[in-house]
């Protein structure tokens, strides 16, 4: 019911655990389901230089993460707030219907991680 | 690769003896059992013997089944059957809150239809309580449903209790017993049930095929029409190889009590896991359950992550039902007993079956703690156990 780069990201997921004083941390979840997405962002001049992510839940929600932050990197903040879950769902060749949400979920853990960047910046 | 199949309550592979008798029949009996020449009354002569053979397996008598294209069917048509035959008695039906999606479904569906439906709850161990029924029962309940034995945990109903209680107050009962034929003992007449639903692909038989028990002098109304076959409850050409299939594993399956190995085997199963991994809970009752299945919960993992890795290693499991493997909440019968959500979705069915062998149970005891190991090092659940117990620890 995958797509074999679903399932790539979610044997080999990329930028998986967590980080080291990051400088933006997002954590959302999706109550339905269960699942919990953390996701953490280093910042060098406006430039996302390194996500990381934990996830607790399904595969897609693995594989999503994990193509979020491989994404964002080397992204402006604007850049990186314009990457939707359409796109983060496309570079993964897709995903089955009721799995839509878990590229939401992904989409939001990034959005909350500049948020908090931002926060923190001021 | 290799291939370890432990998914036997969602399914079971076909026997060889079935399959040989099946081909036999695809190739040979083709003809249709209701003409009067010699392809045809062979046709029925074996669908006759498939009957006799599947009645002698729960203890009824070769009258008392109708063949039904599967299990759902069986339970829409026990349960349509009788609400539409009895209808003018009253609007009432009881269940429980763990049964199947067939009957579930089936009773929303009715539900809408304007029949009210009490679903009874269960303990923690997905056991439903006899007195719960007779509080339940008013005077115009027309129909009891409760399952023998719940498909995702095991658990076994007490029955008897429950169909003594109906009996006295004259309604009929009906019990889904697709998970217990074949693993347990099933004797209708000894518990005295008026419906009893029957799968053939849960006891090594082909997909598609199933029995309704119907006992003697049961009011029903078919859920089909069309022609006499099936005394009229099951109209429409019947899938004579299939059928056939269906009767050999019946017959097979009452030789092939294997009860104890596959205790044993489930049981260490279990107990090794929980010695290599911390935080492993149990879903279902501790004894009163089917011999093959051991549902648990290993926390701050995922359900779905665990079965596709474990995939990947050759094992076959599922999370629970694979009805609701297209659904995102936890399943239903757990959260009936209880268990709540965040524990609910780390749930792992291990089903064994006649196929299961010793080495089968030692591979799964030795690549499962990895599996949990990575995938708990990505997990931030657990990462916050692990914060918390530290500081309590302090
Ligand atoms: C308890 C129970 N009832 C009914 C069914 C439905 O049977 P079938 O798949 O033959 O329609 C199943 C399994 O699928 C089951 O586990
Ligand atoms: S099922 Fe909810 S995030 Fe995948």
């Amino acid at each position: 019911m995958y797509s074999e780069k679903v399932m790539e990201h979610f044997r080999n997921p990329r930028n998986m655990g967590e980080m080291e004083n990051p400088d933006g941390t997002g954590k959302v979840g999706n109550p339905v389901c269960g699942d919990v997405m953390e996701l953490y962002i280093k910042v060098r001049d406006n430039i996302i230089i390194d996500a990381r992510f934990q996830t607790f839940g399904c595969g897609a929600a693995i594989a999503t993460s994990s193509m979020v932050t491989e994404m964002v990197k080397g992204k402006s903040i604007d850049e990186a707030l314009r990457i939707s879950n359409k796109a983060v769902a496309e570079a993964l060749d897709g995903l089955p219907p009721v799995k839509i949400h878990c590229s939401v979920l992904a989409e939001e853990a990034l959005r909350s991680a500049i948020e908090d960047y931002m926060k923190k910046k001021g | 690769m290799r291939r370890i199949y432990l998914d036997h309550n969602a399914t079971t592979p076909v026997h060889p003896e079935v399959l040989k008798e099946m081909e036999n029949a695809l190739e040979l009996t083709y003809g249709n059992p209701s003409t009067l020449y010699l392809i045809g009354t062979e046709a029925k002569k074996k669908l006759e013997e498939a009957r006799r053979r599947v009645a002698s397996r729960i203890g009824a008598k070769t009258e008392e089944i109708i063949f039904t294209g599967g299990g759902t069917e069986a339970n829409n048509l026990a349960l349509f059957g009788i609400c539409r035959a009895r209808k003018k008695e009253g609007n009432h039906i009881i269940t429980s809150k763990i049964e199947h999606d067939s009957v579930l479904n089936s009773a929303k569906a009715l539900e809408r239809d304007g029949f009210n439906i009490t679903y009874l709850p269960v303990d923690s161990y997905g056991m439903v309580d006899p007195g719960e029924l007779s509080k339940a029962i008013r005077p115009d309940t027309i129909l009891i449903s409760i399952m023998h034995s719940n498909n995702e945990t095991g658990t076994i109903q007490p029955i008897k209790d429950m169909t003594e209680i109906a009996r006295e107050k004259g309604i009929p009962f009906h019990t889904d017993a697709v998970q217990s034929i074949g693993k347990i003992n099933v004797d209708v007449a000894g518990f005295g049930a008026d419906l009893l639903t029957i799968a053939s692909h849960k006891i090594y038989g082909p997909k598609g095929v199933g029995a309704l028990y119907i006992k003697k002098g049961t009011r029903l109304q078919p859920i089909l029409y069309g022609g006499h076959q099936e005394k009229g409850y099951r109209p429409g050409t019947e899938d004579v190889p299939g059928i056939i299939g269906f009767g050999k594993a019946a017959e097979i399956s009452m030789k092939n009590t294997e009860d104890n190995r596959l205790v044993v085997l489930r049981d260490r199963l279990y107990n090794s896991l929980s010695e290599r991994i911390e935080m492993v809970r149990l879903n279902g009752h501790p004894v009163k359950r089917l011999p093959n299945t051991l549902n648990i919960s290993i926390e701050f993992v995922e359900g779905e992550g665990m079965v596709l890795a474990l995939d990947d290693l050759g094992i076959s499991v599922g999370t629970g039902s694979a009805c609701a493997t297209a659904t995102l909440e936890p399943s239903h019968v757990l959260a009936a007993m209880g268990v709540p959500p965040q524990i609910a979705h780390c749930t792992l069915r291990f089903s064994l079956g006649w196929d299961t062998t010793d080495e089968d149970v030692d591979y799964v005891i030795g690549v499962l703690p990895d599996v949990v190991k990575k995938m708990r090092g990505f997990s931030p659940l657990y990462k916050e156990y692990l914060r918390k117990s530290r500081k309590e620890a302090v």
